[in-house]
């Protein structure tokens, strides 16, 4: 494993300070320049400097630090944000020094040797390492030392005005021996050592490695490895992942759905081809389109298998026929069919994404729980002839009003995670049973009035000014006699958001035609919510 | 037509309460024509889904699905296609080749031809069509005769119990009984003897 003719493999590691904290500022939730944390289990993780400045310290709980820095701006800690904003940085990283391995997000490690002799001398690659973090403008500090470990202590003990600090050969041993055990990384070990007090690393390698063993075990042996300065780890580099997504570019734009499908199709066919290579399905695809004025529309299609070149170019058809969407639209709308196939703005670029992939061989019938392979391909071949909103499953999921305890998703698609719970939870002031069996997506505007001729009224206490008489199902019906009615049934939810909350009364009726009803009265107008037939 | 299977082989199960109507199930390879309200043909579906069967249903913009799921329909095995616009007969026959139980809202008028057509992709599918609406060439008829609902009061109760007296003309006989669908695991009873049918679709 050793690469080098002394038996040691120097190692150059870079270190990139406050690094969750760095990375919610690139991901863009927390701004620049302001006192800001990240928060982990209720405690200060991560803070920047002008929260340091402030007195904000690292595991003092949110009150204390908002206490200390009332400007305090906090975000949550998340490890795949911290992984996801590492990536483009190592690819511009790549460039400079290649072979990097990721020992974590904000921290990685490469063969000194190699970088060393390109750049002449250990000092000038580390400067190299150190200007590339620069022109990211990313902070960064380096170590070079002859294990992965001592490396690393190094990098984290050179400061803001020498960002790079270089063991000399045989030096680290020297170096780690006045550092606390604690920096092992292993809690247990360390608080049981500082117990039998062991309080440096230098005491710790002083033991005999026999001694080490027998009383800490295997683990035990390795961390004192380490503390005499010789990691086990050996740096892999990493192998760069080819580019999954492609993109296809069009020049001059094209303004119509079929030229589009046919142009995008060999970008289609490439793109499942490159997954293929790689022994991957890709199940949740994202389509990007970007029109000549900028524009962009951007969706994830799921697959209840995995995606062929035809779905692909499908997918980019049904997005380009639905037009400009609200993202924040859950789901789409049932009508949402294609009115012509010319297109507002010509379409200059669509990209491809795999959103989600799995093993090309262990890619069952994982959504549907065995939905045979005829069915979904019938049922797909019906979705490319009517549109993708035409063939729906439905789910069952929560809200007190029919409309919203059914969600209607189309085929391949699966359900918004959580509908599951929300199904489940109670609703009071739900239906009784027997349920209606036609339920309007949008309730259908009626007359209910009574003997005197006025409208319905329900007063505020939930109390009736005179009993319903008369019922019209619609504007040009007949008016009919409510026969017998049941009511006010009081319907309110979440008084405190404006955009859902409601305020209504449900009545059930029965007509002269013998028809009942289930209707909603809001603001008073009476809509009908459901028919019972 | 006098070939047609006798016994309950190649059949589609349905709820107990439809048993005096239905005594073998709905037959597969075969078309029915209901004039009922969705409740009843949701029902009829749903002896059939319960088992483990796929069910389709086809031009119902506003299917209660939870009160589909009330009678009984399995909602993971359940498609439903709101609006198949003019495309009533293609849409039908893809999903005919696919499903074994279709519930389809009737295009209005329908060609013998179409209706032939379809009928022999039933057939060659052994799934089943019910048809809200008129269907020439249907293995039977399915009509109310009287609706009635229990529980509602003069501003009290709610509705609680729904029966449906139903009529099934097949082969020129015809079978009725009163369906009480608040309770489908009952079977129902049948109002007077097998008769013959006076008249009605074709």
């Amino acid at each position: 494993m050793s690469g080098s003719g002394n038996g040691v493999t120097r190692a150059l590691v870079v270190w990139f300070p406050d690094w969750p904290l760095v990375a919610a500022q690139l991901a863009g939730e927390l701004p620049d320049r302001v006192p800001a944390a990240v928060m982990e289990k209720g405690r200060v993780a991560v803070c920047s400097a002008e929260a340091r400045n402030a007195g904000v310290v690292r595991g003092l709980r949110l009150r204390e630090a908002q206490s200390r820095c009332p400007a305090l701006v906090v975000a949550p800690a998340d490890a795949a944000r911290d992984a996801r904003e590492f990536e483009p940085t190592l690819l511009r990283f790549d460039e400079a020094l290649p072979g990097v391995q990721v020992l974590r997000p904000g921290l990685c490690a490469l063969r000194a040797r190699g970088a060393a002799r390109y750049y002449g001398s250990e000092e000038a690659a580390g400067g190299a390492a150190l200007e590339a973090a620069s022109r990211l403008g990313l902070e960064a500090r380096a170590g070079i030392a002859d294990s992965v470990f001592a490396a690393e202590q190094a990098a984290r003990r050179a400061d803001e005005l020498s960002p790079l600090l270089v063991l000399a050969a045989g030096a680290s041993p020297a170096f780690l021996a006045p550092l606390p055990v604690s920096v092992l990384g292993d809690p247990q070990l360390g608080s049981l050592l500082i117990r039998l007090g062991i309080r440096t690393l230098g005491d710790f390698a002083a033991l005999p490695p026999s001694d080490v063993r027998s009383r800490f075990g295997a683990e035990g042996l390795e961390a004192h490895a380490r503390a005499q300065g010789h990691d086990a780890r050996a740096v892999t580099p990493r192998v760069p992942p080819p580019p999954l997504d492609r993109v296809a570019d069009f020049e001059p734009g094209l303004d119509r759905v079929d030229q589009i499908a046919f142009a995008v199709r060999p970008t289609a066919e490439d793109f499942v081809e490159g997954l293929r290579l790689q022994g991957l399905a890709c199940t949740e695809l994202r389509v990007q389109i970007t029109d000549d004025a900028d524009q962009r529309s951007e969706r994830c299609w799921g697959h209840p298998q995995h995606f062929g070149a035809n779905d692909v170019v499908d997918r980019v058809r049904w997005q380009l026929q639905s037009g400009p969407t609200d993202p924040r639209a859950h789901v789409p709308r049932t009508t949402w069919r294609s009115t012509g196939d010319g297109l507002a703005a010509p379409v200059v670029q669509i990209r491809l994404t795999p959103e989600r992939t799995d093993q090309l061989g262990r890619r069952g019938q994982a959504l549907f729980g065995g939905v045979d392979e005829r069915l979904d391909h019938g049922l797909r071949r019906l979705q490319s002839m009517l549109g993708h909103g035409s063939v729906l499953h439905p789910v069952a999921s929560g809200g007190r009003l029919l409309a919203e305890r059914c969600l209607l998703l189309p085929w391949g698609e699966a359900p918004p995670s959580g509908t599951a719970a929300l199904s489940t939870q109670p609703w009071p002031g739900t239906v009784p049973e027997p349920l209606p069996a036609t339920v309007f997506p949008e309730p259908l505007p009626v007359e209910l009035v009574d003997d005197a001729g006025s409208t319905v009224r329900v007063g505020p206490r939930g109390d009736l000014v005179a009993p319903p008489t008369w019922f019209r199902p619609g504007p040009r019906e007949d008016r009919r006699r409510v026969r017998s009615w049941a009511g006010p049934w009081p319907l309110r939810q979440r008084w405190w958001d404006a955009d859902q909350s409601r305020h209504a009364e449900r009545f059930q009726i029965l007509d002269d035609d013998g028809e009942a009803w289930l209707l909603l009265g809001e603001e008073g107008a009476w809509r009908a919510e459901a028919r019972y037939d | 037509m006098l070939q047609g299977r006798r016994n309950r082989e190649g059949s589609y199960p349905v709820l107990p309460c439809f048993a005096p109507l239905l005594p073998s199930g709905l037959r597969g390879g075969t078309a029915y024509s209901l004039d009922v309200p969705l409740s009843v043909a949701m029902a009829l579906l749903a002896g059939a889904s319960s088992e483990g069967q796929w069910c389709g249903a086809v031009g119902f913009p506003d299917f209660g699905a939870e009160a589909a799921a009330g009678f009984g329909i399995a909602l993971d095995r359940l498609v439903l296609v709101p609006d198949p616009g003019e495309h009533w007969f293609p849409v039908v026959a893809a999903l005919a080749d696919v499903l074994p139980l279709l519930l389809a809202q009737g295009p209005g008028r329908v060609a013998p031809g179409e209706a032939a057509k379809l009928g022999s992709r039933l057939r060659e599918r052994a799934g089943t069509l019910l048809v809200l609406g008129p269907w020439p060439q249907s293995e039977a008829v399915l009509r109310m005769r009287g609706t009635s609902w229990e529980g509602l009061g003069e501003g009290y109760g709610h509705l609680s119990r729904h029966r449906v007296d139903l009529e099934l003309t097949q082969r020129g006989l015809a079978r009725s009984a009163v369906v009480d669908l608040s309770a489908p695991d009952v079977v129902a009873l049948r109002t007077g003897a097998a008769r013959p049918a006076a008249g009605g679709w074709p």
